[in-house]
């Protein structure tokens, strides 16, 4: 019963909070505004998709811009080889994350047979062959680059299509990992990342289930990097596949909450419009770059489990210390204020 | 569901360091079969060979008629053989209750599950399973706690029970008593018990030897990797040589 | 063509013996810390502009300046250790430090930015313009000078680490941190002199890489760090020994395919980590994962 009403106001609290988000173009129609309004809806998208996979199996990937690129370059390539503008490229997005799907399967292949630390650093390996690759190319325009079409819009609503474009991908992310998370797949994702042997040891069909979270989140982060590429009008490889994209990805992640589902999408909607931001007061790109970093710091030492995993705690806390006043005397069960840091698992 | 594990003339070396010579063990279908021996003898070198964590390096592993020598754990679980370990691996980022549908589940599938009704349903049965293991084993009040927030005791009652979920034929326990509390002990050997009236067999390692004289029908000695005697309790504490390698070893944890 | 074969091969070992330092300090942090230290990049390039800084300020040769550079990026390693490392404890400690490292290297690399901006600088002295004549090509100076440095401190290293009280304590923490604490070795302390050592070789490395290379900015990090991680996880991770070779395979094998395909010599490193790893996960020399526990 009490349950079900939870149910209940949280849908409605998703349904004006989408609502919110839909009606904010028309709100704010400053294009700067917008533009913040539309990195923030990417970022929510690729948290979330980055979140389902190394969130929930604890497999960190800081190689998701080599799916984000080979869709933006996908987009770019496709638009032009087949004759598509407008709205009409939006249509693309679909088939940009197909392909950074593809692209996911070998990488998955090989970088998750190796545990924990070493498969960082091999998605740190593959991000930089794809950079090179980008770079080396003839198909993808080598070090100056490849353009996407130019949308005819009028100037004063240019960003609308794009933020629409932009949030509908965000929500449908963020409905995956939901729907991830309460599912028997997600689940066997979780117990991976506590225990992947003892997992496979009670008939856990790991890497299968690795590799589907894997290739699935590569497809929302390659129809991000399709749309991003589309809205900046720009393909060169040390922008597509940018290092710093990867470890603001993690980052977000961490601020919100790994693991959770709102978490990335608080992440993301505070931390990228906070970086463009400072980006645009800061005369030179370093001094953001440093505040980034010791942001990080902040955030890694302070709050490793994030703003709302920490809170919650808090409030869970708090109630149950209310409840032990009102009832008197009366004991209630200690909140389950457990540091999940602090178990041992196998790494 | 039931089944006869056998392990016959197994032998295990780690760097010329023989942990195993020619070892042969029956788990009886139906029965609760005992596994003793001092310290480093090789109980649970040859626990990891019948459960697929380790290869042997000569002899063969059968599960009644079938062959399961080298399989993955994976594999060895499908059969049908669930283990425990001493040191408990349960899943604690997880809730109780999710813990216990981690285990793949044999059954789900062969019924033919196939609509999303039929899921649904096969799911809802599920929950109400691992509910009532739970329950059976008597910490289902902590269902909806984090795993790992409970006391080591709690945690090899929740390792016994998601192996159990999974309907294995046989079930496999590294040392169920070791370091839990008397009371929690009772409860635990009860609760072996009356899975075993249900017709479950049970290979059982442990220390406490009131827990495996009390519980076990035929009990087999292991000492320094050799299998010295087998036999009911009783013939078993009265051999000479089972005696001879308590004493010679000189454990006080008999 | 046999004289650029005779270059590639020598310019290979010679430049691998420079990478193997780094990757000395990458693999022995790695070893006993259980630290991904994404930043030996970043501190690398932050050592080659201290030298930088010495010999174009103070007019202090190079080699005379390591009299500083080592010990100060000694320091700094310890600090960075102190301040952000030893704090992270848990489940998913491993993970945390390779990304408060990457944090670290991030903000070194905007205050190089701001100080030096993002023009190329290369370090210079009378032996990195001198060509030594080897039958029939010339071999610049400094890549005998710098292997030789190589050499002596990975020496230097090995003598710390198996001739000391002080290596005993790390390798005991090498092997097992909890019975090393148990024995009273102060592991804290421990691990932060080794992530200081760790950090000192880097301004041996930052030195011969910054006159070698012909030119670095800021941005070199990225290229360093990806080429080391590399070098480390091909031997297998915590194997100096491993890492010392696996530096010299690829950058000769770098090398010769520079001959004929100067864009693509780079990727070659990467290709040659993912192929080993497909096969044998662990690493060339490194310790197999046990399967049970």
């Amino acid at each position: 019963m009490k349950t079900g009403t939870r149910a209940v106001s949280q849908g409605a609290a998703v349904v004006v909070f989408v609502a919110a988000l839909a009606v904010f173009p028309l709100v704010f129609t400053n294009a700067t505004v917008t533009t913040f309004g539309i990195d923030a809806l990417i970022f929510v998208t690729v948290v979330s998709a980055w979140n389902f996979f190394s969130g929930y199996s604890g497999y960190l990937s800081l190689g998701h811009a080599v799916f984000y690129g080979t869709g933006g370059y996908f987009l770019v390539i496709a638009a032009r080889d087949w004759n598509f503008a407008g709205s009409g490229v939006f249509w693309l997005l679909p088939l940009a994350g197909l392909v950074a799907a593809i692209i996911a399967v070998p990488v998955g292949l090989v970088a998750l047979r190796v545990r924990r630390h070493t498969f960082v650093v091999m998605t740190i390996a593959f991000f930089f062959i794809a950079q090179l690759a980008a770079t080396n190319l003839g198909v993808t325009g080598g070090s100056s680059g490849l353009l996407p079409p130019i949308p005819n819009w009028a100037p004063g609503t240019f960003n609308n299509p794009f933020y629409y474009a932009a949030l509908v991908m965000g929500v449908l992310a963020v409905a995956a990992s939901w729907l991830i998370r309460r599912s028997r797949f997600g689940l066997q994702l979780r117990a991976i990342r506590d225990d992947e042997d003892r997992a496979a040891g009670l008939g856990v069909r790991t890497m299968p289930v690795k590799l589907t979270a894997l290739v699935l989140s590569a497809f929302f982060t390659g129809m991000a990097g399709g749309l991003w590429v589309y809205f900046i009008g720009d393909a060169v490889p040390q922008f597509v596949f940018d290092p710093l994209f990867d470890l603001a990805v993690v980052l977000m992640a961490f601020f919100g909450g790994l693991g959770t589902i709102a978490g990335p999408v608080l992440g993301a909607l505070i931390l990228e419009p906070a970086q463009q931001w400072f980006a645009l007061e800061e005369a030179n790109s370093y001094g953001s770059e440093i505040l980034f970093g010791l942001l990080f710091l902040v955030i890694i030492l302070f709050l490793p489990r994030g703003v709302l995993p920490t809170g919650e705690e808090y409030l869970t806390a708090g109630r149950a210390w209310l409840t032990r006043r009102r009832s008197g005397t009366q004991s209630v069960p200690a909140p389950a204020n457990v540091s999940t840091q602090a178990e041992g698992s196998s790494r | 569901m039931t089944a006869t594990l056998r392990v016959e003339g197994i032998s295990k070396a780690f760097g010329g360091v023989h942990a195993l010579t020619e070892c042969t063990l029956t788990a009886r279908s139906g029965e609760i079969t005992g596994l003793i021996g001092p310290n480093g003898s090789g109980k649970t070198t040859l626990f990891n060979i019948a459960t697929g964590y380790e290869r042997p390096d000569s002899g063969r592993v059968f599960l009644g008629d079938r062959e399961i020598t080298g399989a993955s754990p994976q594999r060895v679980f499908g059969y049908g053989v669930g283990r425990t370990f001493q040191l408990t691996r349960i899943f604690p980022r997880l809730t109780v209750l999710e813990n216990m549908l981690v285990p793949a589940q044999h059954g789900a599938g062969k019924n033919g599950a196939a609509g999303n009704g039929g899921r649904g349903r096969a799911h809802r049965h599920l929950r109400e399973r691992a509910l009532e293991l739970l329950a059976f084993t008597g910490i289902a009040g902590h269902a909806e706690a984090l795993a790992g927030t409970l006391s080591y005791g709690q945690r090899k009652l929740l390792e016994l029970s998601y192996v159990l979920i999974a309907e294995p034929q046989v079930v496999l326990l590294d040392e169920p008593a070791g370091g839990v509390n008397p009371s929690l002990v009772n409860h635990l050997a009860e609760r072996i018990s009356e899975l075993n009236k249900q017709g479950r067999t049970f290979l059982v390692v442990e220390h406490n030897m009131e827990f495996v004289m009390s519980l076990c029908h035929q009990v087999t000695v292991l000492d320094y990797g050799t299998v010295i005697a087998t036999g009911s309790p009783a013939q078993v504490r009265d051999d000479q040589r089972v005696l001879d390698a308590y004493l010679g070893s000189g454990t006080g944890d008999g | 063509m046999a004289s650029e074969i005779g270059l590639a091969l020598a310019t290979g070992i010679l430049g691998g013996g420079v990478y193997a330092l780094m990757a000395a300090g990458l693999t022995l942090v790695f070893g006993v810390l259980d630290i991904i230290n994404v930043a030996q990049g970043i501190l690398v390039v932050l050592g080659a502009y201290l030298s930088y800084v010495l010999s174009v300020h103070l007019h202090i040769d190079l080699l005379v300046g390591l009299l500083i550079t080592v010990p100060a990026m000694f320091v700094i390693g310890v600090v960075i250790y102190w301040l952000f490392i030893r704090p992270l404890r848990g489940a998913e400690r491993t993970s945390m430090t390779l990304l408060a490292c990457f944090a670290v290297a991030l903000i070194i690399e905007g205050i190089l930015y701001r100080e030096f901006g993002s023009n190329y600088v290369s370090l210079n002295a009378w032996y990195t313009t001198a060509s030594l004549h080897v039958i029939d090509f010339y071999l610049p100076d400094i890549y005998l000078i710098g292997f030789g440095l190589a050499i002596a401190t990975v020496i230097a290293l090995y003598l710390i680490l198996y001739q000391t009280k002080f290596g005993r304590a790390v390798r005991a923490t090498m092997q097992n941190q909890t019975a090393a604490r148990l024995v009273g070795i102060d592991t804290n302390r421990v691990a932060a002199l080794t992530f200081g050592i760790g950090t000192g070789v880097t301004a041996v490395g930052g030195m011969v890489y910054g006159a070698i290379s012909g030119g670095f900015t800021p941005n070199s990090g990225y290229d360093l760090i990806s080429r080391l991680l590399a070098i480390v996880i091909l031997a297998g991770m915590g194997s100096i020994g491993g890492a010392m070779a696996a530096a010299v395979f690829m950058t000769t094998v770098e090398a010769f395919v520079d001959i004929w395909q100067p864009d693509w010599s780079v990727v070659v490193f990467y290709l040659a980590m993912v192929i080993v790893l497909t096969v044998r996960p662990q690493g060339l020399f490194g310790r197999s994962a046990a399967r049970a526990q």
